[in-house]
């Protein structure tokens, strides 16, 4: 891994950077004109929060079952990057539904499950750093349940009434705009898996000092 | 008693409000766009430079601040292997 790091991170880089030129080449949206152009980021960050939650999720379950050090690991790092991506969803989608619905925010279904499923993790991250002793194993189960969260805020929008579109939007996608939208999915995707490598890495030397200085204490 | 069941009517009243503001006016009739008021015709581009603006500078602010966590232990990690190996 540490040898495909840097390349990682290179193409990672270059793909932010084309991102824009494919997107402002895509077609405008009949109805919404240039602010649908928000979708291109918000959808794939979305996606992200949802496929962060799980990996999170899953961590903590191997972690509280296996007692396993580097699931836990994974976990923590996973739950920072999904208050992350979330912050990202909740600024980028709000200001794409001031133009295109007249409102901020609605508290229908979709956007606040979301905003509560966001709030899980930032849970999560203050119970691990107030805690105290045994506050992974909490926050672990909390990670679990903020997983158990996603599907119902993935299909809220079938289910109620809401002004957030279906999620039968990225299926449908037109050709034109289907490029571009899975161009800047696989640059999240990549950008998410060289955070989470960092900040994988930064627990895993944290781990050594907290050993280290046991041994000094000895 | 009375009184009580009136600041519970109140209380419970007022987010309701809250929320019943938040919420968007109904049309019933169709209003050409020019003479909407200034405020719903804002400007798409400012907006989608904001929210992508938003984006690069939230991963890169992530990015720093991981960074500045990164090299804080690695460079405690030195001292303490240092400390380790003098004893």
């Amino acid at each position: 891994m540490k040898k495909a790091y840097v390349p990682m991170l290179v193409v990672t880089a270059l793909m932010f950077a084309v991102a824009p030129v494919l997107i402002a080449r895509a077609p405008f949206e009949t109805t919404m004109g240039l602010i649908q152009k928000i979708f291109y980021f918000h959808v794939p960050a979305a996606m992200l929060l949802f496929g962060s939650a799980f990996v999170c999720g899953i961590s903590s379950g191997i972690f509280l079952f296996r007692r396993t050090p580097s699931a836990d690991r994974v976990a923590t790092a996973a739950a920072e990057l999904t208050v992350l991506f979330g912050l990202i969803v909740l600024v980028t989608g709000p200001i794409w539904a001031r133009k295109a619905w007249g409102v901020w925010w609605q508290w229908d279904a979709r956007l606040t499950s979301s905003l509560l499923l966001w709030m899980m993790f930032v849970a999560y991250l203050l119970v691990r750093r107030y805690g105290g002793p045994g506050a992974e194993k909490l926050a672990g189960a909390m990670a679990i349940f903020g997983m158990a969260n996603v599907p119902f805020v993935y299909v809220s929008v079938n289910y109620w009434r809401t002004l957030h579109p279906k999620t039968s939007v990225v299926p449908t996608l037109a050709p034109e705009m289907r490029g571009p939208f899975w161009f800047s999915v696989a640059a999240f995707i990549l950008l998410y898996i060289v955070l989470l490598t960092a900040r994988r890495y930064l627990e895993a030397q944290r781990a050594r000092v907290e050993a280290l200085h046991l041994a000094l204490e000895d | 008693m009375k009184q009580l069941l009136i600041v519970i009517a109140l209380l419970l009243a007022a987010p309701m409000g809250a929320v019943a503001a938040a919420q968007p006016a109904t049309q019933d009739d169709f209003v050409p766009a020019g003479s909407l008021p200034p405020a719903e015709t804002l400007p798409a581009a400012p907006m989608v430079i904001a929210a992508y603006g938003f984006v690069w500078v939230a991963v890169l602010a992530y990015v720093g601040f991981l960074w500045r966590r990164l090299q804080k232990v690695e460079q405690e990690l030195r001292d303490l292997e240092r400390r380790v190996a003098e004893r």
